[in-house]
C-alpha cells in the first residue's frame, strides 16, 4: 500500500507495521504455527503498546501504516474486541491519518464488525485456503461459510454507507479501501484453475480489492499436509499474482488464463505470454492500428507502455526505433507486433517460439520472483 | 551559434527563450554561467531576469500545453541537468512551431529528453517521500536531513504536510544547504547562514527527545524480524535502496 519505506534484504517491500496481537491459539489449523497444538512460546502486546508504536514510527515516517492480525484468544469477540480499540485509539486520541488495515476475525459479533469497519481503511477475512475440501482437511474447525458471511455483510456496509453519504455529507466512510482476502497456496492439492476460480469469485460478488497468495511453508510433519523441505512454491505464487494483473489491468478474462484444457500456469514462462504463444492468430498486432485492448496483450507490453503507445502514434506511425525509444522492451514484443516494414514471426510454431524466448530471456525468467517486483514489462 | 546564459531561475530561462525570438536567433543555446565554461569565439550573451518577459512566455506555453506542461517545464529545471534549459528551449520552440500541445509526442528528441527528466526527477521525489527518516527533538520539531540528486524540497513539500499536519517538522536539504520548515500552518523555507563556508545543518547539534534513542531501535529490530535470512537477495535489494540513500535510514 502506497510507499515503500524501506525493503527487506530479500527485496520485499516494507510500507506498513505488520503485528500479530497475540499467537496464543485455541485453534489448531496444521498450515499455522501458532496452532493450538504447537510448543511454541506465546506472547501477546498490549493495546496501548501496539497504538504506541504505530503512532511513533509513522511520525518519523517509517511506516504508511499498520497491519493488524492476531490469534485467537479466547473466542472471536473477545479477540476483535482488542483490535477495534487499537484502531478506536489510534484515530481518536491521537489523530493518526495513516492507514489501517484490520484481519478481522470470522465468528465476531456484527456490530464489532461494523465498528472496526469505521475506523480502519481495509478489512480482511482470510480464506484461508483456495477449496473447501482443502480447508476441511487442515483445519476441521472452520469452513469457508463462516468467512463468506462476514465479506457479504462487509460489501453490504459498504454499499450502505456510501449510499448515505450521498444524501448525508457527514456520513464516515465505511472501510475506504475496502475488503481483501488471502489464501494459502500449495498446502493441498489444488489446481491454479481452483485457485483462480475462487479469486475470481471473490472479485465479482464481494468486490475484493485485492486477493494475497501466500505460498505454504512447511511447518509441521503430517499426512494431510506436503513434505518438510517441500520448497515454498514462490514461482507458482508470483504467477498468479501475474494472473491476477491481467483479469484487474489487463482486461483478461479468467478462462482465457486458466481452463479445463489447461488448468495450471506455466511457470517457465508469464501467464501472458503464455496465452499469445497459446492464441497465434491474434497476431502479429498492428501497434499502429489496433485498440488498446489488443494492444494490452502484446507480450512485453505493459500498461503504462500500451499508453505511451496509443498516445504517441497520433503524432505519426511508429517503427521499431520509435518504440525503443519509448522505452518497449522489445526482446519479446518483436515477435507479436507489426509497424512500419517490420513484421512478426508468423511462421514458426510456438513451442520453437517458446524456446527461442526462454533462451533470450533467460535471466527475467529464472530466479528471484516476488510480488513486488514489476510484474510485466 | 550563439549561447544564452542565465541565472538559474526559472523566470531567468523563460526570458532568455523571449530573448532568444526577440533577437530571431538561428540555434540558440541556453545555459547557467556553472554549466557553460569560458567561450573564446562564440558569441555570449548574459540574460538578466525579466519578470514581464518571463510572464509573457508563461502565458504561451500556458495557451498552447496548459499549466501541467507549464508545471513541467518548471519542474524540469529542478533537475539542475547540464542541458536542461536546452530541453526546455527545445520543446518550447517545438510547441510554438506547431502550436500543439506535443507533450506526448515522444518521437521528438526535446519532448523525449523532457519525459526522461521528469521521470528520473519522480523517482526520486518518490524516493524522498520514503526514505526521509524524522528525529523527534527535545523542542518536539522533527528533523529530517536530505542529499537528494535533485533539488526536490519544492516537490515534497505539499506531501509532508498534508500528512503530518499536526506535527512541527522540519527537512533539510545537505547539498543545497536549505531545508523547509513546517510550524503547523505553512512551509517555509530556511536556511542556515554559517560563517564558515560549507558548514551547514549537520554541524549544529540537537538535543533529542529521549524516546527516540528507543523507537530507532524499536524499529531496527523489526526491520530485522521482517528478513526472512534464506531468500536473502542482494541484487534486488539494492536495486529498490541503492547504497546512497543507506545513510539516511535508520534501519541500515
Ligand atoms: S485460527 Fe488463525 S492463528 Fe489460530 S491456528 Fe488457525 S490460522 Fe493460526
Amino acid at each position: 500500500m502506497g510507499i515503500c519505506h524501506t525493503y527487506t534484504e530479500d527485496g520485499r517491500c516494507v510500507s506498513l507495521l505488520k503485528i500479530l496481537l497475540t499467537n496464543h491459539c485455541i485453534y489448531d489449523c496444521l498450515y499455522c504455527v501458532s496452532r493450538k497444538s504447537n510448543n511454541i512460546k506465546r506472547a501477546a502486546f498490549t493495546v496501548d503498546e501496539v497504538v504506541e508504536l504505530t503512532i511513533n514510527f509513522y511520525r518519523r515516517n517509517y511506516i504508511e501504516g499498520l497491519f493488524l492480525s492476531s490469534g485467537i484468544f479466547k473466542d472471536a469477540d473477545f479477540t476483535m474486541e482488542r483490535l477495534v480499540k487499537v484502531a478506536k485509539k489510534l484515530r481518536q486520541e491521537h489523530k493518526f491519518n495513516g492507514y489501517i488495515h484490520l484481519k478481522t476475525i470470522p465468528g465476531a459479533r456484527d456490530e464489532l464488525m461494523r465498528e472496526a469497519g469505521l475506523y480502519a481503511d481495509r478489512l480482511s477475512v482470510n480464506l484461508e485456503l483456495p477449496t473447501s475440501s482443502g480447508l476441511k482437511l487442515l483445519a476441521p474447525d472452520k469452513n469457508h461459510k463462516d468467512m463468506i458471511k462476514p465479506m457479504a455483510s462487509i460489501q453490504q456496509d459498504i454499499l450502505k454507507f456510501k449510499e448515505e453519504k450521498k444524501l448525508i455529507k457527514s456520513t464516515p466512510i465505511f472501510a475506504p479501501a475496502g475488503q481483501s482476502s488471502q489464501m494459502i497456496i500449495g498446502a493441498t492439492n489444488e489446481s491454479d484453475l481452483d485457485i483462480i476460480k475462487t479469486s475470481s469469485t471473490l472479485y465479482q460478488k464481494f468486490n475484493l480489492k485485492r486477493v494475497y497468495f501466500s505460498g505454504y511453508v512447511p511447518v509441521l510433519e503430517h499426512q494431510n499436509l506436503p513434505m518438510l523441505g517441500t520448497p515454498v512454491p514462490l514461482v507458482r505464487e508470483n504467477r498468479l499474482y501475474q494472473t491476477d494483473w491481467l483479469m484487474r489491468f489487463y482486461q483478461f478474462n479468467p478462462q482465457e488464463i486458466v481452463n479445463e484444457t489447461y488448468p495450471n500456469l506455466d511457470l517457465e514462462i508469464d501467464p501472458k505470454l503464455s496465452w499469445a504463444l497459446r492464441n497465434r492468430g491474434h497476431f502479429p498486432v498492428d501497434v499502429n492500428k489496433a485498440d488498446y485492448h489488443m494492444i494490452l496483450r502484446i507480450p512485453g507490453v505493459g500498461v503504462k507502455s500500451a499508453k505511451k503507445i496509443v498516445a504517441a502514434r497520433k503524432f505519426g506511425a511508429l517503427n521499431l526505433d520509435k518504440l525503443r525509444k519509448l522505452g518497449i522492451a522489445m526482446n519479446r514484443a518483436q515477435h507479436f507486433i507489426a509497424c512500419g516494414n517490420h513484421i512478426g514471426i508468423s511462421d514458426m510454431d510456438s513451442l520453437t517460439l517458446r524456446q527461442m524466448i526462454l533462451q533470450n530471456g533467460k535471466s527475467k525468467f529464472s530466479a528471484n520472483f516476488s510480488p513486488q517486483l514489476s510484474l510485466f514489462q | 551559434m550563439s549561447f544564452l546564459i542565465y541565472d538559474g531561475t526559472f523566470d531567468g530561462l523563460m526570458t532568455a527563450v523571449f530573448e532568444s525570438y526577440a533577437l530571431k536567433l538561428e540555434s540558440p543555446q541556453v545555459y547557467t554561467k556553472d554549466q557553460l565554461g569560458p567561450q573564446l569565439f562564440e558569441q555570449v550573451l548574459e540574460v538578466s531576469s525579466d519578470e514581464e518577459k518571463a510572464l509573457r512566455v508563461k502565458t504561451k506555453i500556458k495557451s498552447i500545453l496548459g499549466q501541467n506542461g507549464l508545471q513541467m517545464l518548471w519542474k524540469a529545471t529542478l533537475s539542475e541537468g547540464a542541458e536542461v534549459g536546452n530541453i526546455v528551449l527545445g520543446v518550447v520552440r517545438y510547441a510554438l512551431k506547431t502550436e500543439k500541445n506535443i507533450l506526448k509526442d515522444y518521437g521528438h528528441p526535446s519532448v523525449l529528453s523532457l519525459q526522461e527528466i521528469m521521470k528520473k526527477l519522480s523517482r526520486e521525489r518518490h524516493r524522498m517521500t520514503a526514505f526521509v527518516r524524522f528525529k523527534l527533538a527535545s523542542d518536539q520539531v522533527y528533523y529530517a536531513t536530505i542529499e537528494p540528486d535533485f533539488d526536490v524540497l519544492p516537490l515534497i513539500s505539499d506531501h509532508f504536510k498534508n500528512r503530518y499536519a499536526d506535527q512541527k517538522w522540519m527537512i533539510f536539504d545537505l547539498k543545497r544547504n536549505y531545508g523547509i520548515f513546517y510550524d503547523l500552518r505553512k512551509v517555509i523555507p530556511v536556511e542556515f547562514h554559517n560563517p564558515e563556508a560549507g558548514q551547514s545543518l549537520s554541524v549544529i547539534s540537537i538535543e533529542w527527545d529521549e524516546t527516540e534513542k528507543e523507537f530507532q531501535s524499536l524499529w531496527k529490530n523489526y526491520f530485522k524480524s521482517t528478513n526472512i535470512a534464506s531468500r536473502k537477495n542482494t541484487k534486488l535489494h539494492l536495486q529498490h535502496v541503492p547504497r546512497r540513500y543507506w545513510k539516511y535510514l535508520v534501519e541500515k
